[in-house]
């Protein structure tokens, strides 16, 4: 099964931020950068199915040159190339514009010969979380798709599938069963190839790249697109940063000897069971 | 017209988040009839706020949308959609979706799927997790809760999603909602991403979570897959849930459903108690709702220590151990 894992460039933040100049963007001169999370088990699970299935991965962002780093970390671990949609400032795109330039890429390189069976997102980007851009790509490619699944399966006939599928939304060969998260346990789903699927971090551990994974991504295929004009534009006036507040926490005391002040608050709570 | 998708819990009653999203409807100011109105940021009349609700309708839940304000429940019931599809839920919620207002639901996985499917279905714009609504626009939240996105969604209809605990339901005069029913039709292609089963364990159901009223958090301070005893002890005696980090799920010493934060649950307990946490922006992330904030650490300087209510200073084994035995004690 060929699969295709759209993956997102965003600052690694762990503390406080700061804005840049301009109001509508986090400083991110200091901070590194990272693939979203929901992205790095997309791609994990990538790897496992093509491996289970004898297909391959392409991992695709839009992004700005910069970005070529997580194609390669993704490389790093298992993708065999990448495809960058270079776009200097990627925020000016609305997740309707990333959609679309997606798909527009997708049937170009399914015309150059790359087809997909299987297209993977996050369900959302750490950075922006809009919870779109899996969703509007597959009304765009005419496909069906799921979000919050966390793990895989083949279900039979995923070997090979999908030669002519990926863009015309032809069903090709192949099934999945896929499972995600829900109200009240673990839903399942089986559905025919080709599709979209946005993943929910935690059904599978993103693995390290070994050396020779990192020797090899040096080297990976990169096929670059530029980006268009987005169509939409992205709806933002600003961003604002929310107030810090002074702390004002109660020490209670050092060791097991504040206990006694801990269990006074909490049946001031009420919340001991009795 | 503002309509808001309903979820119901198992017995039939309006999730918190609901009932959170409806308080938003009320008391945001969103434009109504295509045009933001000069109304006064207090809100629009109770009445004003449309419901969506499929499949069951309980008497209580009909009750409960009447005391949160709203006028006009839209039951939609189908055999179709007895089992959930997002794909055919997200068209019937179109079927009823006025072409201008605002759709809007609450930020969960279902509420955000059927929101973006919605959003697609009508050709509207869609902002996820926002908090508030005002003249200038709609505000919400992005790099996980770090900061904030003002923003303005053109188009007669925008579809919302609400981050959870934006803010708190409220009720308002009680009104006695009219329920309109619908001749639905279900496409047979909207079908295919139909849930096939659902397999129901306790260890991935994370509504205990999100309802506790005490929830005991747990991370890398813990030290090892076998270091829960004390904590799991606390839980018990609070009747409470375990919440964790990040780091616990990814290190496997605990399962994701337990996890909270941006990625995780979000949780509004009346006190959550988090022994060897750090703090970091996304787990803080899921416990803004918390009333009251315990931390439990060996570092004075952690930011989980500096944003608590209450703090202990000190080995979570020992303290935890000592605060189980402390309640005891007490209940002789
Ligand atoms: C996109 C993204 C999404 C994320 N989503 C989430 C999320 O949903 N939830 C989440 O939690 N994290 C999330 N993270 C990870 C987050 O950034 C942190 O890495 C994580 O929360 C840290 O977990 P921790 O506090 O358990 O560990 P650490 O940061 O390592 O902190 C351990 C703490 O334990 C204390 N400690 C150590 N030993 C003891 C002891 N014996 N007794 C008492 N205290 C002790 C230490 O002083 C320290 O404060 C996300 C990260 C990214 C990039």
């Amino acid at each position: 099964m060929n699969i295709l894992v759209c993956i997102k460039r965003v600052p690694d933040i762990a503390g406080s931020v700061t804005l840049d100049d301009t109001g509508t963007e986090i400083d991110e001169s200091g901070l590194g950068h990272t693939m979203s999370s929901h992205e790095e088990c997309a791609v994990e699970l990538a790897i496992q199915t093509a491996a289970a299935t004898g297909g391959t991965v392409a991992v695709l962002t839009l992004g700005p040159a910069e970005a070529v780093e997580q194609l390669r970390a993704a490389v790093a671990v298992g993708a065999n190339d990448g495809i960058l949609v270079e776009a200097a400032d990627p925020s000016v795109f609305a997740p309707e514009d990333i959609a679309q330039v997606i798909g527009d890429v997708i049937r170009d390189r399914a015309e150059a010969g790359q087809t997909f069976d299987l297209v993977l997102t996050g369900d959302d980007a750490a950075d922006t979380g809009d919870f779109q851009v899996g969703i509007r790509l597959a009304y765009d490619l005419g496909y069906p798709v799921l979000t919050n699944i966390q793990t895989i399966g083949v279900t039979g006939g995923g070997e090979g599938a999908g030669a002519g599928s990926g863009g015309g939304g032809e069903r090709g060969g192949g099934r999945i069963e896929a499972r995600g998260i829900g109200p009240a346990g673990t839903e399942i789903f089986s559905l025919d190839l080709p599709t979209v699927v946005a993943v929910h971090e935690g059904g599978v551990d993103p693995r390290y790249p070994s050396i020779t994974g990192r020797m090899k991504a040096k080297k990976a295929p990169i096929v670059e697109y530029d980006a268009p004009e987005p169509g939409t534009g992205s709806p933002r006036i600003r961003l604002e940063l929310p107030e810090v507040k002074a702390s004002s926490v109660t020490i209670l005391g050092e060791g097991p000897e504040a206990a006694p002040a801990l269990v006074d608050v909490l049946e001031e709570i009420g919340v001991i069971r009795p | 017209m503002t309509l808001v998708f309903i979820e119901t819990d198992t017995s039939g009653q309006v999730t918190l988040t609901s009932a959170e999203a409806l308080t938003f409807a009320r008391t945001q100011l969103l434009p109504d009839g295509g045009a933001a109105t000069s109304r006064e940021v207090s809100g629009p009349p109770s009445g004003s706020t449309e419901a969506v609700v499929i499949g069951e309708l309980s008497d209580s839940a009909v009750d409960a949308l009447g005391r949160l304000g709203v006028g006009v429940i839209h039951h939609l019931e189908h055999p179709d959609l007895a089992e959930y599809s997002a794909a055919a839920w997200a068209q019937a919620i179109v079927d009823v979706t006025p072409e201008s207002g605002t759709l809007l639901a609450s930020g969960t996985p279902r509420g955000m799927e059927l929101m973006a499917h919605a959003a697609v279905r009508t050709g509207a714009r869609m902002a996820a997790n926002v908090i508030a609504a005002d003249e200038e626009g709609l505000l919400r939240q992005v790099h996980g809760g770090t900061a904030f996105e003002r923003l303005r969604l053109d188009g007669d209809l925008q579809v919302l999603t609400i981050a959870g605990h934006a803010c708190t339901p409220e009720e308002t005069t009680p009104i006695t909602p009219e329920i309109i029913g619908y001749d639905l039709t279900v496409a047979e292609a909207d079908l295919a991403t139909r849930v096939q089963r659902t397999e129901v364990e306790a260890a991935d159901d994370a509504s205990g979570l999100t309802s506790a009223r005490a929830v005991v958090g747990a991370g890398r301070g813990v030290g090892s897959e076998n270091g829960f005893a004390e904590v799991l002890e606390l839980v018990d005696h609070l009747g409470g849930a375990l919440g964790v980090s990040r780091v616990v799920t990814g290190l496997g010493w605990r399962p994701h459903a337990e996890q909270v934060g941006q990625t995780g649950s979000r949780i509004s307990p009346d006190v959550y108690i988090a022994c060897g946490i750090s703090g970091a922006i996304q787990h803080m992330a899921g416990i803004e709702g918390a009333k009251t904030l315990v931390a439990i650490n060996t570092d004075e300087e952690a930011t989980m220590v500096q944003r608590a209510d209450y703090a202990i200073i000190g080995d979570l084994h020992e303290v935890v151990a000592a605060v189980n035995e402390e309640i005891v004690r007490r209940r002789g």
